[in-house]
């Protein structure tokens, strides 16, 4: 079991930043993301977009704001436990809590911080018939080690960056690798359509495009999938093929939290601005995920809830102590790690 | 002439006639949001930006539109229940040629 002092339900920015707060109080925490990676929809939608309103920043990419944040938490040492979607909560009778993955990884803190965002990502499946059969003997909608794809015949559909990128790192794992699109025209980075051109040019790489895949053959296990053309006769085909990997992007659903007897309004968790803490005394709710009046879902809003937050939890798990807030300017910043930044001391000398 | 009025039929297929600002840089999926004609949290899921079709639409009315951008094309390409007078919600600014447009919100993605 995995025990911390304040669990995180979300890496994104909001839940990042509030490593940093709980840092600063001594307060270790842990994150669980549904993603294979931090950042939130930060990194997972538009990691090369900028942003423009982070006090400080005139324009940042929310890929680079992820990678700071990373930075600025790095000497507190947060754990993480990253692709597995938080499920179910449990109160023990102390009342702390444990807070159990869809892959049966269990946490236990007496404070729980929901940043979750929209929800947790769930991919977007495409409408075939009989897919739900064939989800894990041949069907993925995620990659989370490529290995697994070694010396075998791979399709993948989609045309964003995602559908790109793996078929292009597959490219040299897999014995075939096919990428079917319903356009010609892909969207992602420049490089990535250019190297997925060369590919292609070198016969390294099956693109059939305009195309989808309209069905899925197989006894137990997939078998080929049935590829129709975009044309004019509509010409269908049969590939032979091991692996099917829809890449149609990421739909969030507020998913199994939505279950946990929190008091929800609008697909968001209503807290009290006092501290953000929801219903549930000890469960907090941060950032996107929340509502209260007046709330606008910004990064920045989210970083202020996340230090209140982090104040009321501190008072939580240690009620006798004592504690006035500490500007980093004076107090510096101590990481687990022994690490230690401060400011550097003013020379104090004669001037003659 | 700031207000521009508009026809609206929300995914339960109830028709609401609204008058729409074309003076605050909105465009039609936040004009849904601003008179909540759909849940938040099922509408303009990614802000804004056509990188998710939550605010897809279909016009009914032969009113001229803007022609359709890359990004709004992309995403369309690979949404559900996609039809060819499907358009995004965010990708339509508000302006006043728009006067009198119809447009039915598509079903939500499961």
């Amino acid at each position: 079991m995995i025990k911390t002092d304040i669990l995180i339900i979300g890496a994104g920015p909001t839940g990042l930043f509030a490593v940093f707060e709980a840092g600063l109080l001594k307060l270790k925490c842990h994150l669980i993301d549904a993603l294979p990676q931090a950042g939130g929809q930060c990194s997972e939608i538009y990691p090369k977009k900028p942003i423009y309103d982070i006090p400080g920043f005139p324009e940042v990419l929310a890929g680079d704001l992820v990678d700071n944040l990373m930075e600025q938490i790095k000497s507190f040492q947060p754990g993480f436990t990253l692709g597995e979607r938080a499920e179910t909560i449990k109160k023990l009778e102390d009342g702390t809590f444990v807070v159990t993955t869809n892959k049966g990884t269990e946490h236990h803190a007496p404070v729980v911080a929901i940043a979750g965002g929209l929800g947790s990502f769930e991919p977007r499946k495409p409408l075939l018939e009989n897919l739900s059969k064939f989800e894990d003997n041949g069907v993925a909608y995620m990659i989370k080690d490529p290995e697994v794809y070694r010396d075998k015949k791979v399709i993948i559909a989609g045309g964003g960056d995602s559908a790109l990128d793996w078929s292009i790192f597959l490219a040299d794992v897999a014995s075939q690798v096919t990428l079917v699109h319903r356009r010609n025209e892909f969207r992602g980075a420049l490089d990535s359509v250019e190297k997925v051109q060369e590919l292609k040019d070198k016969g390294k790489l099956n693109l059939i495009t305009p195309a989808e895949i309209i069905g899925l053959n197989g006894d137990t296990q997939l078998e080929s999938v049935l590829i129709r053309k975009i044309s004019d006769d509509n010409e269908e085909l049969v590939l032979e093929v091991d692996d099917f990997i829809p890449l149609f992007g990421l739909s969030p659903k507020l998913g199994p939290i939505g279950d946990w007897g929190l008091e929800i309004e609008k697909n968001a968790i209503k807290v009290d601005t006092f501290d953000y803490q929801t219903n549930i005394p000890g469960i907090y709710a941060i950032g996107d995920v929340n509502t209260y009046p007046g709330k606008l879902k910004l990064i920045l809003c989210g970083f202020h809830e996340a230090t209140l937050m982090c104040q009321s939890a501190f008072q939580k798990i240690h009620p006798d102590k004592k504690y006035v807030m500490k500007y980093t300017t004076v107090g510096g910043v101590s990481g687990f790690d022994g690490t230690k930044k401060e400011a550097p001391k003013a020379v104090v000398k004669a001037i003659e | 002439m700031t207000d521009i009025k508009i026809k609206i039929t929300d995914r339960d297929g109830v028709l609401h006639e609204i008058d729409a600002p074309t003076d605050m840089n909105m465009n039609l999926m936040e004009v849904v949001r601003s008179y909540e004609l759909a849940p938040e949290g099922t509408i303009g899921i990614c802000g804004g930006m056509a990188m998710c079709a939550s605010c897809q639409c279909y016009v009914l009315s032969d009113t001229e539109l803007p022609e359709m951008g890359d990004d709004e094309e992309a995403m369309l390409s690979e949404a559900f229940n996609v039809k060819d007078n499907s358009r995004l919600g965010c990708q339509l600014h508000i302006t006043e040629d728009m006067d009198g447009l119809e447009v039915e919100l598509a079903p939500e993605e499961l």
